[in-house]
C-alpha cells in the first residue's frame, strides 16, 4: 500500500449532513459490467493464513466440533485481549475471543443453554458466572415467566417449534457501513440528538426508546475501546478502503461478540466497501492484489466466527450456522446496477479460500443484473455450491428498498432502516392431525385446541378436512402470536442487541417474521383428500397412526395447479389469521416458508400424514416438493414453488435445488449458459428464493463414509450452506435422499 | 426382431386423432437434446429396431399416452421463461417422423407462441410431409447410426438411405442441424467407417455441430421390464482410448465436435 498519494473526495450529498449511507452509495458507486477476467488470486500472506485456519478447523473437527471454550468470562465487546491468527500476515484484524475459534459464553439468553452447552463437553461456567445469575434475571427467565399453559402445550408438543425463548434471536443487521463512513463520534452525536427529540409527556414507549439509545450510545463508545485495543481509531470515519474494510469488520465483530443470535447477517457491505477501493486503486495507493488481499482475509475472518451452541441447537440449525449473511447485486431504483467489482471479488474468495458456507453469499438476482456477472455467479455455483439467489426484481418493487440485505437465510430487511424479530415455525402437518384428531395431538391424545369436532369414521371428506383445518389453523395463528409477543419483549427487556441496534435508525420500524414448515406435506394431503379415497387408520385411542389411499392424486412440485392451489390457499389463509393479532412493538407480520434443517426434527416429532407420508419420515426443506414427488423435472418443480405468492410470504419461500453437473449441459459453458437461464425463467415467474447446489449424489455418499476427505465440501440447505461434513449423520443422509434433478 | 414393426399402426399413428400426439414421457429441464434449456417431448412409437435401443419402452406405437397439442404449448408456454435466447422445445422419441403431421401442426402453434422448435430423428422418412416439418423445425438434430448400410441393416433392421437423402436435403434448404453418433463398442467403432461417416457430411455447411453420444448400459433395466433379450446386454461402455479415436477422426472434418 502506497501512503504518499492521496484519494479524491467523495462525492458529496444528504450523507454529510446526517446519516444516510445509502445516499453516499448512490452518489459514489461505480457499477461494473465486465467480466471476471481482472481478478486476483490469493496473496502469500492471505495463503498462509488460510493455512493456519485450516490446521485449527481440523483440530476442531476432531474435537467434536468445538476446539476451545472460554467459562471464566461472559462475552462483550471489551472482554477478552485482542486476539489474532498470524499477527504478521493479517491485514484484517479481530477475533470474538483472544484465540482462533474459542467459543465463549453469551449467557444473557439463557444461562441454562449455556450451562448445559459446556456440560456437554464435560464443563461448567465458573462461580463467579454463575452467581451473577443469583443475582441477574436473562431472556429465558423472562419468557418463562410470562408464557401461559396454552402456549407452554403448543410448544411441548411441537406445533412451535425453534422458538427463541431460551436462546437469542438473531436476524437484527445493524448498519455496519456506518461506522465506516461515520465514525463512532458522529455516531454518538446523531444518536445524542434522537434522544433529545424523545420529549413531551412519558409514555411506556418513550421511556423504552430513550433507554434504547442510552444503552445504543454506550455501545458505540464500547466499539471504540474495542478497536484502540487492535490498535485502530474508530472514533473518526475510516480514511482509505483497508480502514473501511476493517472498520465494517468491527462493527460486525462487536455485535457477534455480545449476540448469538441464531443468524447475524452481514448486510450488503461489498459494494459500499467497492467505493473505497476503487478510489484507492485509482490514486494508485493500492493494487488489485492488495484489494482482493482485504478482501479475502475479511471473509477469512467472517468464516470463523464461533457461538458455543448446546447439541439440541443442531436439531433446528445443523452444521454449525451462524449465517453471516452477505447479499450481493441487485439493481438500484434509478436502474444502475449494484454490481460493482468487489461483488465479483467477494465470490472470488470462494476459489481464493475454496468453498465455505460462510458467509451465507447471496445473490440479489435481476434480469438487469450485467451478463458478465450472471455468468460468475453460475459458475462459481457449479464450482462451490455456496451461492443462493433471491429476486430482486421482486422484493425491490414490492417492499420498496433498493438498500436491503438478507436477515438469516431469505429474509428482506432494508439496512439501517428496519428490522425484523424472528419468529421460528408453527408445524402445519401437526396442526392438520390435530385438526383431524378432534383437536387432540395424534401421539399422546392431549387435547390441544378445544371445539374441534371429531370427524366421523371413514373416508375423509375434503371440505370437512379443509374447514377443520382452517379453524385449527386460527387457533395455532392466535396461540403463535401470543408467544412471540412475550419473547420479543423479554429479549429487548433482557438481552439487547445494542451494537447492531447502534448502528440502526432509533425506533425502526419491525416486522415479526412467523414461519411455516410442511407446505407440501399440506398440498399433498388435502389433494389427497379430494382427488384420492383417504381413510384414516386409527389406534384403540382413536388416533390417527396411518391412513389408506386409494387412487392416486396430483402432488405439488409438477406444475399441476390441482396441487399447487392448495398450497397457495393455506399459505394465504395462514398469514391472514397471523395478521390478526397483535405483535410486540407493532410489528408487520411476515411469514416464511423456510425450515432451516428442522424439516429432519419437524418429521420426526409428527405422525403419519394423509399424503402418505409415514410417521417421523422428515419433512422437504423448505417450500420444496417432497423428495422424489416432482416426477415432471426440475423446471416443473420449479414453477410449483413459483406459484406461492410472495405477498402471503414476505419473509421468504425457500427452494433448494440439486443438480448434478451433467444434468445442466455438456460443456462448461452450455452449463453456465443453462442456470443463468434456470435462475433468469425462475425469478421472471416471480418466484422468491433458490438456493443452487451442484453435485453428485455420489460425492456426498464418498462424502458420509469419508468426511475427513472433504473438509471443504459446502452444501445449500434450506436458506443457508453448511459444511456437509458437519451435519449430523441422520442431516446427511436426509441431504442424500433429496431430489436430484439428474435426467441426462 | 426383438420387438414387431407394427407397419399398419405406425401408418395410422400419423393419421388418427389429430389433435393429439401419442407421447411416451415430458422432460421439463432437456439439456442435452438441443441448445438451452428444452421441454423434450419424448413420442411413442419407432420402426428402428436398434440393438442398443435405450428407451425400448418407446417402441411400441400403441402404447404411451394421448396428450392433446393444445396441453403440449401451454405447457411450453410455463416453461418459455427458462428458455432464453437458445432453448426451446425438442421433439424425440421414439421416432417423431411416425407422427409428422401432427407435428407440422404442434411446431406451427410453437412458432405462433415464439418458441424454438427441434426435431430429434433417426431420418426414417423422406418426403413432402417431413419436408413440410423440416420447414417449421429450427433445428434438426439428426441421427446417422452408420455409414455402412449393411451395418445400418444389422444394427437397426432398417436401411440408412432415407435419413442420408434426408441430410441432403436439409443441406439444400440451408437449415441448420446437428449429427448425432452413438459410438458403441463393437458396432460403430470401426476406424475406417468413422472416416467415411465423416468424409460424407465433411462438406454440408448446415451441420453446425456433431455430438459423439457413447453406448452406455442404462437402458438396460427397461429390456428385462419388457421380458426382451438384450442384445449389447455384455457390451461394454466405449473405452477412453475409443472415445479418443472418435473424436479425433471427426475433429479432422467438423469445427464443433461435442464428446457427450
Amino acid at each position: 500500500m502506497k501512503t504518499d498519494v492521496t484519494a479524491v473526495p467523495f462525492e458529496s450529498g444528504e450523507w454529510n449532513k446526517t446519516i444516510d449511507v445509502y445516499d453516499f452509495v448512490v452518489k459514489n458507486i461505480k457499477p461494473y459490467t465486465g467480466d471476471s477476467s481482472f481478478l486476483a488470486g490469493p496473496s502469500a500472506k492471505t495463503t498462509s493464513l488460510w493455512d493456519a485456519c485450516k490446521a485449527e478447523l481440523l483440530k476442531e473437527r476432531a474435537n467434536n466440533g468445538c476446539l476451545a471454550v472460554d467459562t471464566e468470562t461472559i462475552s462483550t465487546m471489551t472482554a477478552f485481549q485482542p486476539g489474532y491468527i498470524k499477527k504478521e500476515d493479517e491485514v484484517i484484524v479481530g477475533l470474538q475471543t483472544d484465540q482462533l475459534l474459542k467459543r465463549s459464553m453469551k449467557p444473557f439468553g439463557g444461562i441454562k443453554l449455556v450451562e448445559s452447552a459446556l456440560k456437554e463437553r464435560g464443563l461448567k461456567p465458573s462461580d463467579r458466572v454463575i452467581d451473577i445469575f443469583n443475582y441477574a434475571k436473562n431472556h429465558n427467565d423472562g419468557v418463562f415467566s410470562a408464557y401461559d399453559s396454552e402456549i407452554r402445550a403448543f410448544r411441548s408438543k411441537h406445533i412451535l417449534t425453534g422458538l427463541p425463548d431460551n436462546y437469542a434471536r438473531g436476524r437484527i443487521i445493524g448498519d455496519f457501513r456506518r461506522l465506516a463512513l461515520y465514525g463512532a463520534d458522529q455516531l454518538i452525536k446523531f444518536k445524542k440528538a434522537d434522544f433529545e427529540k424523545v420529549g413531551g409527556e412519558m409514555t411506556e414507549h418513550k421511556v423504552r426508546l430513550r433507554e434504547e439509545i442510552s444503552i445504543q450510545i454506550g455501545a458505540l463508545k464500547d466499539m471504540i475501546k474495542m478497536a484502540a485495543d487492535y490498535g485502530y481509531d474508530v472514533s473518526r470515519p475510516a480514511a482509505n478502503a483497508l480502514e473501511a474494510v476493517q472498520w465494517v469488520y468491527f462493527a460486525y465483530l462487536a455485535a457477534v461478540k455480545e449476540q448469538d443470535g441464531a443468524a447475524m447477517s452481514l448486510g450488503n457491505v461489498s459494494s459500499f466497501l467497492d467505493i473505497y477501493i476503487e478510489r484507492d486503486l485509482a490514486a494508485g495507493i493500492i493494487t488489485e492484489e492488495e484489494a482482493q488481499e482485504m478482501v479475502d482475509q475479511f471473509v477469512m475472518k467472517l468464516r470463523m466466527v464461533r457461538h458455543l451452541r448446546p447439541g439440541s441447537y443442531d436439531e433446528i440449525f445443523g452444521g454449525d450456522p451462524t449465517w453471516v449473511t452477505e447479499s450481493i447485486g441487485g439493481i438500484l431504483h434509478d436502474g444502475r446496477t449494484k454490481v460493482t467489482k468487489t461483488s465479483f471479488r467477494f465470490l472470488q474468495t470462494l476459489y481464493n479460500l475454496g468453498a465455505s458456507p460462510e458467509p451465507n453469499l447471496t445473490v440479489l438476482w435481476s434480469e438487469q443484473l450485467p451478463e458478465g456477472f450472471k455468468k460468475f455467479c453460475a459458475q462459481a455455483s457449479i464450482d462451490t455450491s455456496s451461492i443462493q439467489y433471491e429476486n430482486d426484481d421482486l422484493m425491490r418493487p414490492n417492499r420498496g428498498s433498493d438498500d436491503y440485505g438478507i436477515a438469516c437465510c431469505v429474509s428482506y430487511q432494508p439496512i439501517g432502516k428496519a428490522i425484523q424479530h424472528f419468529g421460528a415455525r408453527a408445524n402445519l402437518p401437526k396442526a392438520l392431525l390435530i385438526a383431524l384428531n378432534g383437536g387432540r395431538e395424534e401421539h399422546d391424545g392431549v387435547q390441544v385446541i378445544n371445539n374441534i369436532p371429531q370427524l366421523p369414521a371413514g373416508p375423509l371428506d375434503y371440505d370437512m378436512v379443509f374447514d377443520l383445518f382452517k379453524r385449527t389453523m386460527s387457533e395455532l395463528a392466535r396461540v403463535y402470536a401470543k408467544a412471540m409477543f412475550v419473547i420479543h419483549y423479554m429479549h429487548d427487556k433482557y438481552y439487547y442487541e445494542r451494537a447492531q441496534m447502534s448502528l440502526i435508525d432509533s425506533d425502526p420500524h419491525v416486522d415479526i417474521a412467523y414461519g411455516a414448515a410442511g407446505i407440501s406435506i399440506i398440498a399433498d394431503s388435502l389433494s389427497a383428500i379430494k382427488y384420492a379415497k383417504v381413510t384414516p387408520v386409527l389406534n384403540e385411542k382413536g388416533l390417527t397412526v396411518d391412513f389408506t389411499i386409494d387412487g392416486d392424486f396430483p402432488k405439488y412440485g409438477n406444475d399441476d395447479d390441482r396441487a399447487d392451489k392448495i398450497a397457495q390457499e393455506v399459505t394465504h389463509y395462514f398469514i391472514n389469521e397471523l395478521r390478526k393479532h397483535k405483535a410486540y412493538k407493532d410489528a408487520t407480520p411476515t411469514l416464511s416458508l423456510l425450515t432451516i434443517t428442522s424439516n429432519v426434527m419437524y418429521g420426526s416429532n409428527t405422525g403419519a400424514t394423509p399424503d402418505g407420508r409415514k410417521a417421523g419420515e422428515s419433512f422437504a426443506p423448505g417450500a420444496n416438493p417432497m423428495h422424489g414427488r416432482d416426477a415432471s423435472g426440475a423446471i416443473a418443480s420449479l414453477n410449483s414453488v413459483a406459484k406461492l405468492s410472495y405477498s402471503d410470504a414476505q419473509d421468504g419461500i425457500s427452494n433448494t435445488f440439486s443438480m448434478i453437473p451433467k444434468s445442466l449441459g455438456d460443456t462448461r459453458e452450455e452449463q453456465v449458459n443453462n442456470l443463468v437461464n434456470t435462475m433468469n425463467g425462475y425469478f421472471k415467474r416471480m418466484a422468491h428464493h433458490l438456493n443452487v447446489n451442484v453435485l453428485n449424489r455420489e460425492t456426498l455418499m464418498d462424502a458420509y463414509n469419508h468426511p475427513e476427505n472433504y473438509p471443504q465440501l459446502t452444501i445449500r440447505v434450506s436458506g443457508y450452506a453448511v459444511n456437509f461434513v458437519r451435519l449430523s449423520r441422520a442431516h446427511q443422509l436426509e441431504v442424500i435422499a433429496r431430489t436430484f434433478h439428474d435426467h441426462m | 426382431m426383438y420387438f414387431p414393426l407394427q407397419d399398419i399402426e405406425a401408418a395410422k399413428l400419423n393419421i388418427d386423432d389429430p389433435e393429439h400426439l401419442r407421447i411416451h414421457s415430458l422432460e421439463t429441464f432437456g439439456t442435452h437434446d438441443g441448445p438451452g434449456i428444452r421441454m423434450v417431448i419424448f413420442v411413442q412409437g419407432c420402426q428402428f429396431r436398434c440393438l442398443y435401443c435405450q428407451n425400448p419402452d418407446t417402441l411400441d406405437v400403441r402404447g404411451g399416452t394421448m396428450v392433446e397439442l393444445r396441453e403440449l404449448v401451454n405447457r411450453a408456454i410455463r416453461q418459455k421463461s427458462y428458455f432464453g435466447d437458445t432453448g426451446g422445445v425438442t421433439v424425440s422419441g421414439g421416432e417423431p417422423l411416425l407422427q409428422r403431421s401432427k407435428l407440422l401442426t404442434l411446431f406451427k402453434m410453437l412458432h405462433e407462441e415464439g418458441i424454438n422448435t427441434c426435431l430429434d430423428t433417426n431420418g426414417r422418412l423422406n418426403n413432402a410431409q417431413v419436408h413440410d416439418l423440416l420447414e417449421h423445425t429450427d433445428l434438426l438434430l439428426l441421427d446417422v447410426k452408420h455409414i455402412n448400410d449393411d451395418i445400418h441393416h444389422k444394427l437397426t433392421g432398417l436401411t440408412n438411405r432415407a435419413t442420408l437423402e434426408l441430410a441432403a436435403y436439409r443441406e439444400s434448404t440451408g437449415k441448420r442441424m446437428w449429427l448425432r453418433y452413438v459410438l458403441v463398442p463393437g458396432w460403430t467403432d470401426q476406424e475406417q467407417y468413422l472416416e467415411e461417416w465423416a468424409q460424407h457430411f465433411s462438406d454440408y455447411k448446415t451441420v453446425e455441430r456433431v455430438e459423439i453420444i457413447p453406448f452406455h448400459q442404462l437402458g438396460q433395466h427397461k429390456w428385462k421390464l419388457m421380458n426382451m433379450e438384450y442384445p449389447l446386454k455384455d457390451t461394454p461402455t466405449p473405452s477412453e482410448e475409443i472415445r479418443q479415436m472418435a473424436l479425433g477422426i471427426f475433429n479432422k472434418h467438423f469445427d464443433n465436435v461435442i464428446l457427450k
